[in-house]
């Protein structure tokens, strides 16, 4: 106890003699850890949004259009066109153990909506009630998505993508109001929360007008739907979940099982796998930048090390001639460069803190700077930084320690 | 058995090509209880024999017992073990840690031995008593005279009760009364059984010791016993008028 007194003592006195090259050093090591904690921390926004953005098609879903065969089979020529029918949602669920929810939708591009005065041209979907799942179609607070009853009763209910919603209602609330679509009344019943979504097959959901999936057909009188969207049961189901949608629909629309041409599919979990792993590229290269700038500031903390020895080579002498050992010289300069380092880091994570709270306080509303305006600190960055820190910090640290206790006490002593 | 024993101790400095012989041969036995000064002008190596004796460095060739231990051998980590128990050391400028209280100063060897808390507090206070600086113990060396500095390093060399006192050129930074009582010190410490190696150039000082060991050129040419005189404060007095 008495000793490390005397240790701060002696590094509170060294602190008072080089007061402003020490102030100095230690505003380094904060300055280095504030720019390895914010570009972490942009880099773990950016993930976060552009992930939660590719999540806003979905989380874990393969989407499934019809295509032409390429094979012959069963006397079948190949360039057969492959359609799916409503049915073949229920067809597909309940044939393999490998898909869990299973989704289809009708789409026209262009149709007519109209509330009160306001009139727009807008994307009308007719979708099942399983999309709120698949395709997070996930309602505001006052509003709901559709159900089973809505689907049965091919109710005229209406659920609106957030900027449609603006679009006709500006501040007014659209739940149970009436708007035409193609000159027929529809109840609205929901509005989706905003999506800044980064993957679409389809539009952005933010302006599609979504009517039930039978009510749709009665309206326009489609028979075969643009898409089917099924989830695999777990994530390590995706191989197997894709071998039974082509033996499924293989057996039913007589194609060849190993004909990959039969069937257009777009398996999201790869594409988030490869999202995730370019991110994750990005943090590490940004967190190298931010480690650069730290080591900068390490080798400040060597140099003003070095310089503290050779300041103090003497009372290194005199206390190697009381009976120090190389072992206590080394580690008392050891804690001084790493209380230098240490106090930087502290003031770089409170400043950090700070800098990203403000931040994340701002609302913004461009796109662009959405992905970047929302850094975020987690449990595994400040580990990093921690550990990149302390590392940097004793190694700047252990080389000068290490010339103080190779000090020859002989010579140091008539050192002046 | 002595307490020091050197046998045929060189000591060579080598700087690129040239290489000095700073000690060529030395022989030398200090009994316990002995108080010896070596003396000599500058450039005979009594700087080298004093690292060496004081373990501060080690001989190139010959060998050195202290207190029955073959130092001559000893590693730098064992050195500073030796150093910490067995020698006191005082120097020309003190060297005192200036950040340091005079009782910090006193208990640093002690905190290095591994000295218990309790057990230091009373160590230090009675050495501190007995260089006649007790109420000084929470002073600076800033706020010490010099003949205070000296006695709180004649504190801390005592500290872990060493076989001998190494006091190189103790009165060089010190006016005569100073000095004079640091000699003081020095008689009173042999009268009570210390055994104490003075390094000085300074004949008048040398005259304290009951042996004379006189170096020249890295070799001993005369050793001889003294008639014990007073410390003659008279003498000296008259000098400084």
């Amino acid at each position: 106890m008495k000793k490390t007194i005397i240790l701060l003592k002696l590094y509170l006195s060294d602190f008072k003699k080089q007061r402003k090259k020490i102030f100095l050093t230690v505003m380094a090591i904060a300055w280095g850890t504030v720019s390895i904690i914010l570009l972490l921390a942009f880099g773990e926004g950016l993930k976060l949004q552009i992930e939660r953005g590719s999540n806003s098609l979905g989380k874990g879903i393969v989407i499934v259009w019809g295509a032409r065969t390429s094979k012959p089979f069963k006397g079948l020529p190949p360039g057969k066109y492959i359609q799916f029918k409503p049915e073949d949602i229920d067809f597909l669920k309940n044939r393999t153990d490998f898909i869990g929810e299973v989704g289809g939708e009708y789409l026209i591009w262009r149709s007519n909506v109209q509330y009160k005065d306001k009139m727009v041209d807008q994307q009308l979907a007719g979708v099942t009630p399983s999309y709120l799942d698949l395709r997070n179609f996930i309602p505001e607070m006052g509003g709901r998505f559709f159900n089973q009853e809505d689907m049965d009763f091919k109710r005229r209910v209406v659920f609106l993508g957030h900027k449609i919603a603006k679009d006709l209602f500006a501040d007014e609330s659209p739940i149970g109001k009436q708007i035409m679509i193609k000159g027929i009344p529809f109840t609205v019943i929901g509005v989706m929360v905003d999506k800044n979504q980064t993957n679409m097959y389809s539009g952005p959901d933010n302006e599609k007008v979504i009517i039930p999936l039978t009510t749709f057909q009665t309206l326009i009188g489609r028979l075969y739907l643009s898409n089917i969207i099924y989830k695999p049961k777990k994530v390590e189901y995706s191989e197997s979940a894709q071998k039974e949608l082509y033996r499924i629909f293989g057996g039913k629309y007589k194609f060849d099982p190993e004909d990959k041409q039969a069937l257009s599919v777009w398996d999201t979990i790869e594409n988030q796998k490869i999202m995730r792993n370019i991110l994750l590229g990005i943090q590490i290269f940004l967190g190298i930048i931010g480690g650069l700038t730290l080591l900068v500031a390490g080798v400040g903390v060597a140099n003003i090390m070095y310089v503290t020895v050779r300041r103090r080579t003497k009372e290194i002498g005199v206390k190697m001639a009381l009976g120090a050992k190389a072992k206590y010289i080394l580690w008392e300069f050891i804690f001084e460069s790493v209380s230098i380092s240490f106090i930087g880091g502290a003031l770089g994570f409170l400043i950090s803190g700070i800098i990203i709270k403000i931040l994340r306080g701002i609302n913004i509303e461009n796109e662009a700077l959405i992905f970047l305006g929302k850094p975020t600190l987690s449990v595994n960055i400040a580990l990093a930084t921690v550990i990149v820190l302390g590392m940097i910090a004793f190694w700047s640290g252990f080389f000068p320690s290490r010339k103080a206790a190779k000090i020859n006490p002989a010579e140091s002593l008539r050192y002046e | 058995m002595p307490i020091i024993s050197m046998r045929g101790l060189k000591k060579i400095y080598k700087t690129g090509k040239v290489s000095v012989e700073a000690l060529r041969g030395i022989d030398l036995d200090i009994e316990e209880n002995e108080f010896v000064a070596v003396i000599g002008p500058s450039g005979s190596g009594k700087s080298t024999l004093m690292n060496i004796m004081g373990c501060l460095d080690t001989p190139t060739e010959g060998e050195y017992f202290l207190d029955n231990e073959k130092v001559s051998s000893f590693n730098p980590n064992k050195l500073a073990e030796i150093r910490n128990r067995k020698i006191g050391f005082i120097f020309q400028n003190f060297n005192l840690l200036p950040y340091a209280t005079a009782y910090e100063n006193v208990e640093l060897p002690l905190i290095f031995s591994g000295v218990s808390n309790k057990k230091r507090r009373t160590i230090v206070m009675d050495l501190l008593k007995d260089v006649g600086l007790k109420d000084r113990a929470d002073h600076k060396p800033t706020e010490l005279s010099g003949g205070e500095m000296q006695r709180v390093a004649i504190a801390r060399s005592l500290a872990n009760n060493p076989s001998i006192i190494l006091a190189d050129e103790p009165t060089g930074n010190l006016d005569t009364i100073a000095g004079n009582s640091i000699i003081e010190i020095f008689t009173n410490l042999h009268r009570n059984g210390s055994t104490i190696v003075m390094i000085t150039h300074d004949r008048q000082i040398a005259k304290s010791a009951l042996r004379l060991v006189s170096l020249k050129d890295g070799v001993i040419i005369g050793s001889q016993l003294q008639q014990k005189q007073k410390p003659n404060l008279s003498s000296n007095q008259e000098n400084q008028i």
